[in-house]
C-alpha cells in the first residue's frame, strides 16, 4: 500500500510534461485528477442511474396499468417506489448536475481545474460503491427498503426489512460524497476566478451551483444525522422515534424535510442556472435582470430553511406552526416567479432559434411553471388535507422534477456536447427526442392531476375501479416517454463517436469563456488564466453583437 | 371484460379524453365537493387557487408564446440590447405578493375552523393497525363499543380471478357510524406504524400516530355512505385498508349504537359459556382468515423470513402459554403485533385453538376465553 | 481573497496528473461499511456477528492507510513546495467549510433535543397541542430529564439524570471538570499556535503537548462519566429519550474530541521534526480550528445537557 504514495510523489516530479494529454486506458478513468474526466463519470453514471430507476418506475406503472394485482407483491411493489425515489433523486439527478459542474465550472471562470482534484475524484467513486450496496439489497432475502425514499419511522425502523442498515449506511455514503463535492465547488468558486471574474460577473450556472453547494453543505449532515438516530433506534436501543421512551416519529419527519426540502431546490437550482444560459443564447440577447436572477437564487436558498414542515400539514403541528410553514411557503413564489419573469423577458424581443437545448429550456419553463402552480396549491395548508399523499402530489413533484430539473440536464447535455466532443449531435434526432419526450411527458403525469383530486393515494400498486382509466393514459405516456429516452442514449453516443465538427463558439449567441477554447476543450484548459473584459457582465465578449 | 379489449380501449380513451366533453364518473378531474361545511369552503379555497394560478399562467404562457412566434430569427427578429428594468422587476414582485396575501387570508379561516374541535357530542377514538382501522366510541356509560373495520373485497377480486365489485377496495365489513348534523370528534392515533385517515367528501385528513393522539372533528349534513383510504404508507397492505363511514339519522344511530352495546354484553357473557375444541376450531377460521392471514398466509406456510410458518412451528406445538403469550403480547420489534387488545378472549381463544388444530397441526389441546382472561390479568 | 487570483495558472496550482488513493480509499470505505452492517444484523437476528466484523476491520484498515499516505503525500509535496499560496486557500476554504458542515451535523442532534424537551415530552405528559396524547400513556408527567419514561416496561429509565447537582457537589461533578479542561485546552492550543508564529519551537511543543493531554484526560473522564452512568445511574443508550440524546450528543462529541486529539497528536509528532514554519503551517492551523470547534460544542453541550 505504502508504494501509492510513492507513485504520487514521483508524479510531482514530471514538471517538464505537465500539458500531456489523459492516460491510456481504463485506470485513466479509476485515478483521474482532470475535472473533465470526472464530469464525464458523473454524467455517464447519472445516466446509468436515470436508466435503472427509471426501469423501476416502469415497473410501477406496469402494475398499475390496471386494477388488481398483475405482476408484483405490493411488497415488492413498494420496493420498486422506494428505490426508485431513491435512486433518481440521489443517483439520477444530483450527480448528474454535479457533472456538469465539474465540467463547467472551471472552465466558466477560468480556471485550470477544480481547487481539490483528488478529493474531486474520491467524491465520484464512492459512488457506485454506495449504489451497488444500495442496489444489491434487491437481491438480499429481507429484499430492498419498502418504506418509501422518505423512509418515515417507525416504518424503517422498529417496521423495517433488516436491510435497512446496508440503507443507512449507503445514505452516509452518499452524504460523504456530496459533502466533498460541495466543498470543492465551492472552494473552486471562492478562490479560483481568473482575475477580474468578479461574483457578479459569474455566469449564472455558477453562482447558481455556489449557492446549491452551500445549500448541501448545510442539509447533508443533518440527513446524515437523523439516518445515525434511526441506527441507534433499531440496533442500539435509544427512542428517538418511539413515544414509549418519550420520543416522537414527527420528530424523524421534522429532521427529514429539514433536510428534504432544500433537498428539492438543490435539484433545480442549477436547473435554473442552466436554462438562464439556454435562453440568454438562443434568444441572442443579454440575460434580463442578472442581478435579480442572483438575489431571486439566494431568497429561495434561505426560504427553503424555513419552509420544510409544509410537507406535515397532516401530522397535526399546532395550528400556529400550519401557519408559519404555510405563509412562508407561499412566499417562494415570489423569489421563483421573479426568474420566470426574467426568462421571457430575455426572450422577448430577443432573436429566436429552437435547436433542441432552446426546446428543451422552453419546455422547462412552461411545465416548471405548472409545477410550481402545483406547489403553491399544495402550500395552502387546508387545501393540502385534500391534496396530500395523493397523485396530486406525484403530478406536482414529477412535473418539478422531469420536465424541471431532468429536461434542464437533457438541454444541458445537447447545449455542451458538442463542446465536449468536438462534434454537432444530430438535430433532427434531438428534436425527435424532445418531442417524444414533451408528449410523452404530459400523457404521463397530466392525468395524474385528476387521480390525486379524484382521491388517490400514492404508493399503492392496486387501486379502486374509478382510477382506472387515467392510470391507463398515465401507463401510456410512461411507456412511451421512457422508450424514448433510449434515442437520448443514442443520440449521445452517437455524438461522441463522430458527427460534423463543432467550431469553438458552437452557437451563434454563445457567450462565456467556455466558447473561446477550441471543441472539443482541450484536456487542460485555462492552463493560464484568460483576461476578462473589464465592462464583461456575466460573459466574455466573443463577438461583436451579443 | 376481456383485458386485451380494455387495453385497446384504453389507448381509444386516451385519444378521445381530449375531445370529449362528457363526464363519468371514471374520467372524474375534480375534487369533490363533499358534505361539510368545511369540505365546501375547502373546496372553495381549492377553486380559488386554480382559478388564480390559471389566469396567471394564462398571462405567463400568453407573453412567452407571444415571444416565440414574434421573436424568431426565422421572421427576420434582430435582438434588441435592453437587460433590465427596475421598475418593471419591482412591479412583478409586489404584485404576486398582494395575491398570495389575498389567498393566504381565506386559507387562514379554513384553518382556523378546522382545528377547532371544541364542543364535541360524541368522540370517537380511531387506531391505525396494520392493516385495519379500529373505532372506539368513548362513552362513560354502558358497555363499550369497539370493533374492527377490514376490507372485504376478496382475494379473488385482487388477483383477477373474479369479477370485481362496484367498491372494490372500498368496502369494509364494518363501518364506522355516526349520526347525521352533530359533531363528532375524531382521537387518532396508531398502534405500530403511521397510518392517516382520509375521507375525500369530510375533507378529513390526519395522521395517526403512534403513542401520540391527533384530534380532528366533522358535522355531516347528508346521511350516506362515505369512502376514504389510508394515506399514509404503512406497510404492504397499506393499499389495501379502506375507510367507509356510514351516516345515519340521529334516531337510527341511537338504535345501532344500543345494539352494539348489547352486542358487547352477549360477548362477556359467551366468554364464560363452555367451548368445545370444534366450535373454537370454527370459529378460529374466521378470526384466521380476517387477522393472521395476511401474514401467515393461507395454509399457515407463512412467507419465509419475513414471517415464520405455524404450520409445526415451536409455538403453535409447543407449551400453550407460549402461544398464548406470543399471540397476547406479540413480538416487540417484529410485524407480529399484540393481539391482546384488538381481539376479544373469545376469538382470541379460538384462534390460538384454530392454529394448533389445523394448518396442519393437531395438537389436540385447547384453550377457554376464560384462560384468556385469565393470561390478561397476569 | 479575490483580489489575489492571478497566480492561478497550470504551473503554480499544483494538480496532480493522477491518484491512486480515492480508489483504495473508497473501496476501504464500502468494505468498512458492509461488514459492519452485516455485523450489527448478525447481532440483531442473534446469529453473531461472525466473519463481518473481519471485513469491517480490514476495510477501515485500508481506509486507514490510504489516508494516512495521502496525507503524507500532500506533506510532502508541500515540502517540495508544489503547493501555491492560492492552493494553500484552497485548503483553508475546503477546512472551513468541512467544519461548517460539522456544525449542520451537530445541529441535527441538537435540534432533537429541542424538540423533544420543547414539544414531544410535553405532549406526552399532556400539555398543549397535542396533550390529548397522554390518555395512551395515564400517569406519564412530562419533566426533564425524563426520569420516568411513558413505558417503564419497554424502556427502563434511570434512577437519576446528569443535571448540576448544585454548588455542594460541584467538585465530583465530572462536566465541569471536563468543561475547565477544555476550555483551557483551546486556551494551550492557542499558546502553541503564537509560540510557532514566534519560530519558538519550545513554546510549540510544551503546549501542544499539554493541550494533547488535556484532550486525553477529557476524554478519559468522559469514559469515567459513562461508566458512571451505566453502572450507578442507570443511565444507558436504551433508557429512553434522556438516555438518547445524552449518548447520542456527548458521544458524537467524545468522538470528535478523539479525532481532534489524534489531530492534534499527528501535528505535535511533526512539529517535533520541524515540518512547521511561522508562515506556512495549515496543517496545524486546521487541527486547531477543530479543536476550537469541538470547544465550541462541548460549552453548547454543557450548557444544554447538563446544566439547563
Ligand atoms: C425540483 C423539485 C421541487 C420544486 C422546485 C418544488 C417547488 C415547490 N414545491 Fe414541491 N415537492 C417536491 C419537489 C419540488 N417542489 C417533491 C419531490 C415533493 C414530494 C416529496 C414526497 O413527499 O415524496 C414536493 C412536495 C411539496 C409539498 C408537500 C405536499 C404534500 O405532501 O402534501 C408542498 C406543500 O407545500 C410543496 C410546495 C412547493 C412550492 C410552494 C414550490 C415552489 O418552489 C414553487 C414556486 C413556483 C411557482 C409558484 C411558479 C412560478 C411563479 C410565478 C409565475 C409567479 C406568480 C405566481 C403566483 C403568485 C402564484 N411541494
Ligand atoms: C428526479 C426524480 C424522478 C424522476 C426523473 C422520475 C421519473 C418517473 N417517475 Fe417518479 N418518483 C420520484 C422521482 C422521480 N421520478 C420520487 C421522489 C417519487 C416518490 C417515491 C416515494 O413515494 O417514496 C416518485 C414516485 C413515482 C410514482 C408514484 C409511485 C407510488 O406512489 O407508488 C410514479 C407512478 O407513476 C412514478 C413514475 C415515474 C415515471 C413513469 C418516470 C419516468 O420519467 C421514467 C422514465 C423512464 C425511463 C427513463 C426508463 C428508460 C429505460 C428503459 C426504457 C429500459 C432500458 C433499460 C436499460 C437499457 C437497462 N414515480
Ligand atoms: C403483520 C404481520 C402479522 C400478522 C397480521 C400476524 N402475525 Fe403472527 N407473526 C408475525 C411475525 C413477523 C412473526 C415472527 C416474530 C418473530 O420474529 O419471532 C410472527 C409470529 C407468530 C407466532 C409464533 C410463531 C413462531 O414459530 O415463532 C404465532 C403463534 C403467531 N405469529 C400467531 C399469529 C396470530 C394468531 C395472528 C392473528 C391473530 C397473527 N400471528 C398475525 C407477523 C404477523
Ligand atoms: Cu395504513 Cu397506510
Ligand atoms: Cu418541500
Amino acid at each position: 500500500m505504502s508504494n501509492i504514495g510513492a507513485i504520487d510523489g514521483h508524479d510531482a516530479h514530471h514538471d517538464d510534461d505537465h500539458h500531456h494529454g489523459p492516460a491510456k486506458g481504463i485506470t485513466r478513468w479509476i485515478y483521474t485528477t482532470n475535472h473533465k474526466d470526472i464530469g464525464s463519470l458523473y454524467l455517464w453514471f447519472s445516466l446509468a442511474m436515470f436508466l435503472l430507476g427509471g426501469t423501476f418506475a416502469l415497473v410501477i406503472r406496469l402494475e398499475l396499468f390496471q386494477p388488481g394485482l398483475q405482476f408484483v407483491e405490493p411488497n415488492f411493489f413498494n420496493q420498486m417506489t422506494t428505490m426508485h425515489g431513491l435512486i433518481m433523486v440521489f443517483g439520477a439527478v444530483m450527480p448528474a448536475f454535479v457533472g456538469l459542474a465539474n465540467w463547467m465550472i472551471p472552465m466558466m471562470i477560468g480556471a485550470p481545474d477544480m481547487a481539490l482534484p483528488r478529493m474531486n475524484n474520491w467524491s465520484f467513486w464512492i459512488l457506485p460503491f454506495a449504489f451497488t450496496m444500495l442496489a444489491s439489497t434487491l437481491l438480499m432475502e429481507a429484499g430492498a427498503p419498502n418504506f418509501g425514499w422518505t423512509f418515515y419511522a417507525p416504518l424503517s425502523t422498529t417496521y423495517a426489512p433488516e436491510t435497512v442498515t446496508f440503507f443507512i449506511f449507503a445514505v452516509h455514503m452518499m452524504g460523504a460524497s456530496s459533502i466533498m463535492g460541495s466543498i470543492n465547488i465551492i472552494a473552486t468558486i471562492q478562490n479560483l476566478r481568473a482575475p477580474g471574474m468578479t461574483y457578479m460577473k459569474m455566469p449564472l450556472f455558477v453562482w447558481t451551483w455556489l449557492i446549491t453547494a452551500y445549500l448541501l453543505l448545510a442539509v447533508m449532515p443533518v440527513l446524515a444525522g437523523v439516518v445515525t438516530m434511526m441506527l441507534f433506534d433499531v440496533h442500539f436501543g435509544t427512542s428517538f422515534f418511539n413515544a414509549a421512551g418519550g420520543g416522537d416519529p414527527v420528530l424523524f419527519q421534522h429532521v427529514f424535510w429539514f433536510f428534504g426540502h432544500p433537498e428539492v431546490y438543490i435539484m433545480i437550482l442549477p436547473a435554473f442556472g442552466v436554462i438562464s444560459e439556454i435562453i440568454s443564447t438562443f434568444s441572442r440577447k443579454r440575460l434580463f435582470g442578472y442581478d435579480s436572477m442572483v438575489y431571486a437564487t439566494s431568497s429561495i436558498a434561505f426560504l427553503s430553511f424555513i419552509v420544510w414542515a409544509h410537507h406535515m400539514f397532516t401530522t397535526g403541528m399546532p395550528l400556529a406552526g400550519e401557519l408559519f410553514f404555510m405563509y412562508a411557503t407561499m412566499l417562494i413564489a415570489v423569489p421563483t416567479g421573479v426568474k420566470v419573469f426574467n426568462w421571457i423577458s430575455t426572450m422577448f424581443k430577443g432573436s429566436i432559434t429552437f435547436e433542441t437545448p432552446m426546446l428543451f429550456a422552453i419546455a422547462f419553463v412552461v411545465l416548471f411553471t405548472m409545477g410550481g402552480f402545483t406547489g403553491l396549491m399544495l402550500a395552502i395548508a387546508p387545501a393540502d388535507f385534500q391534496y396530500h399523499d395523493t397523485y396530486f402530489v406525484v403530478a406536482h413533484f414529477h412535473y418539478v422534477l422531469v420536465p424541471g430539473s431532468v429536461f434542464s440536464i437533457m438541454a444541458a447535455v445537447y447545449y455542451w456536447l458538442p463542446k465536449w466532443t468536438g462534434n454537432m449531435y444530430d438535430e433532427t434526432l434531438g428534436k425527435l427526442h424532445f418531442w417524444l419526450s414533451f408528449v410523452g411527458i404530459n400523457i404521463l403525469f397530466f392525468p395524474q392531476h385528476f387521480l390525486g383530486l379524484a382521491g388517490m393515494p400514492r404508493r399503492i400498486p392496486d387501486y379502486a375501479l374509478q382510477f382506472a382509466d387515467f392510470n391507463m393514459v398515465s401507463s401510456i405516456g410512461g411507456f412511451l416517454f421512457g422508450f424514448s429516452q433510449l434515442l437520448f442514449v443514442f443520440v449521445v453516443i452517437k455524438c461522441v463517436r463522430g458527427g460534423k465538427k463543432a467550431s469553438a463558439e458552437v452557437w451563434e449567441g454563445s457567450h462565456g469563456l467556455e466558447w473561446t477554447v477550441p471543441s472539443p476543450a482541450p484536456y487542460h484548459t485555462f492552463t493560464t488564466p484568460p483576461p476578462i473584459a473589464e465592462n464583461a457582465h456575466a460573459r466574455v465578449e466573443t463577438k461583436g453583437d451579443v | 371484460m376481456q383485458p386485451k379489449n380494455k387495453f385497446l380501449l384504453g389507448l381509444l380513451s386516451s385519444a378521445l379524453v381530449l375531445i370529449s366533453t362528457h363526464a363519468s364518473a371514471a374520467w372524474e378531474l375534480n375534487m369533490p365537493v363533499g358534505v361539510t361545511n368545511i369540505s365546501r369552503e375547502t373546496y372553495d379555497l381549492h377553486m380559488l387557487i386554480t382559478i388564480v394560478c390559471a389566469l396567471i399562467g394564462v398571462v405567463v404562457y400568453g407573453v412567452l408564446i407571444w415571444s416565440l412566434v414574434k421573436y424568431r430569427k426565422s421572421k427576420g427578429a434582430k435582438a434588441a440590447s435592453f437587460h433590465e428594468n427596475t421598475t418593471i422587476e419591482i412591479i412583478w414582485t409586489v404584485i404576486p405578493i398582494l395575491i398570495l396575501v389575498a389567498m393566504a387570508i381565506p386559507s387562514t379561516t379554513v384553518l382556523r375552523q378546522i382545528y377547532d374541535t371544541s364542543e364535541s357530542e360524541l368522540d370517537i377514538m380511531i387506531t391505525g393497525y396494520q392493516w385495519r382501522w379500529q373505532y372506539s366510541y368513548l362513552d362513560d356509560e354502558g358497555e363499550e363499543v369497539s370493533f374492527f373495520s377490514n376490507l372485504s373485497t376478496t382475494d379473488d377480486q385482487i388477483a383477477g380471478l373474479d369479477e370485481k365489485g362496484e367498491n372494490y377496495l372500498l368496502e369494509v365489513d364494518e363501518p364506522l357510524v355516526i349520526p347525521v348534523n352533530t359533531k363528532v370528534r375524531f382521537l387518532l392515533t396508531a398502534a405500530d406504524v403511521i397510518h392517516s385517515w382520509w375521507v375525500p367528501e369530510f375533507a378529513v385528513k390526519k395522521d395517526a400516530i403512534p403513542g401520540f393522539i391527533n384530534e380532528s372533528w366533522v358535522i355531516v349534513e347528508e346521511t350516506g355512505i362515505y369512502r376514504g383510504q389510508c394515506t399514509e404508507l404503512c406497510g404492504q397492505d397499506h393499499g389495501f385498508m379502506p375507510v367507509v363511514v356510514e351516516v345515519v339519522e340521529k334516531a337510527e344511530f341511537d338504535i345501532w349504537y344500543s345494539e352494539r352495546q348489547e352486542a358487547a354484553a352477549a360477548i362477556a357473557e359467551l366468554t364464560d359459556q363452555d367451548w368445545t375444541l370444534e366450535q373454537l376450531v370454527v370459529q378460529g377460521e374466521t378470526v384466521y382468515r380476517t387477522f393472521c392471514m395476511a401474514c401467515h398466509q393461507a395454509n399457515g406456510q407463512g412467507l419465509p423470513p419475513a414471517f415464520p410458518a405455524l404450520t409445526g412451528s415451536e409455538i403453535t406445538t409447543g407449551p400453550i402459554e407460549d402461544h398464548i403469550n406470543v399471540v397476547l403480547n406479540g413480538v416487540p420489534g417484529t410485524a407480529m403485533a399484540a393481539f391482546g387488545a384488538q381481539l376479544n378472549p373469545v376469538d382470541l381463544a379460538a384462534v390460538i385453538t384454530y392454529e394448533r388444530n389445523a394448518l396442519g397441526n393437531s395438537v389436540g389441546d385447547f384453550v377457554a376465553p376464560i384462560d384468556i382472561l385469565q393470561a390478561q390479568a397476569e | 481573497m479575490a483580489t489575489d487570483n492571478s497566480n492561478s495558472t497550470y504551473e503554480t496550482y499544483y494538480v496532480p496528473e493522477s491518484s491512486k488513493f480515492p480508489i483504495w480509499a473508497s473501496l476501504g470505505l464500502s468494505l468498512f461499511m458492509i461488514g459492519l452492517a452485516n455485523a450489527l444484523n448478525g447481532i440483531k437476528s442473534g446469529d453473531g456477528a461472525g466473519g463481518a466484523t473481519i471485513v469491517a476491520i480490514l476495510g477501515f484498515a485500508i481506509l486507514g492507510t490510504v489516508l494516512f499516505n495521502w496525507f503524507a503525500t500532500s506533506i510532502r509535496e508541500n515540502h517540495q513546495g508544489l503547493p501555491s499560496a492560492q492552493l494553500k486557500r484552497s485548503y483553508v476554504l475546503g477546512m472551513y467549510w468541512f467544519i461548517f458542515s460539522e456544525v449542520m451535523f451537530f445541529a441535527a442532534f441538537f435540534g432533537a433535543l429541542f424538540y423533544v424537551r420543547q414539544w414531544a415530552v410535553p405532549w406526552l405528559g399532556g400539555e398543549g397541542g397535542r396533550g390529548s396524547s397522554n390518555i395512551l400513556w395515564p400517569g406519564f408527567e412530562a419533566v426533564w430529564p425524563v426520569i420516568a419514561n411513558p413505558s417503564d416496561a419497554l424502556f427502563v429509565p434511570p434512577h437519576e439524570s446528569m443535571e448540576w447537582r448544585g454548588w455542594g457537589e460541584a467538585l465530583g461533578y465530572l462536566p465541569m471538570w471536563n468543561t475547565i479542561i477544555l476550555l483551557s485546552s483551546s486556551v494551550t492550543v492557542h499558546f502553541a499556535h503564537a509560540g510557532l508564529k514566534n519560530n519558538n519551537r519550545k513554546q510549540l511543543i510544551g503546549w501542544l503537548s499539554l493541550t494533547v493531554l488535556l484532550g486525553v484526560v477529557f476524554i478519559f473522564l468522559q469514559a469515567e462519566e459513562y461508566i458512571e452512568a451505566y453502572q450507578e445511574l442507570g443511565l444507558t443508550l436504551d433508557s429512553g429519550i434522556y438516555g438518547s440524546t445524552f449518548f447520542l450528543l456527548t458521544g458524537f462529541h467524545g468522538f470528535h474530541v478523539t479525532l481532534g486529539a489524534f489531530m492534534l497528536s499527528v501535528m505535535l509528532a511533526r512539529s517535533i521534526k520541524g515540518h512547521f514554519k511561522p508562515e506556512d503551517h495549515f496543517g496545524f492551523e486546521a487541527a486547531s480550528w477543530y479543536w476550537h470547534f469541538v470547544d465550541v460544542v462541548w460549552v453548547c453541550l454543557f450548557f444544554f445537557v447538563y446544566l439547563y
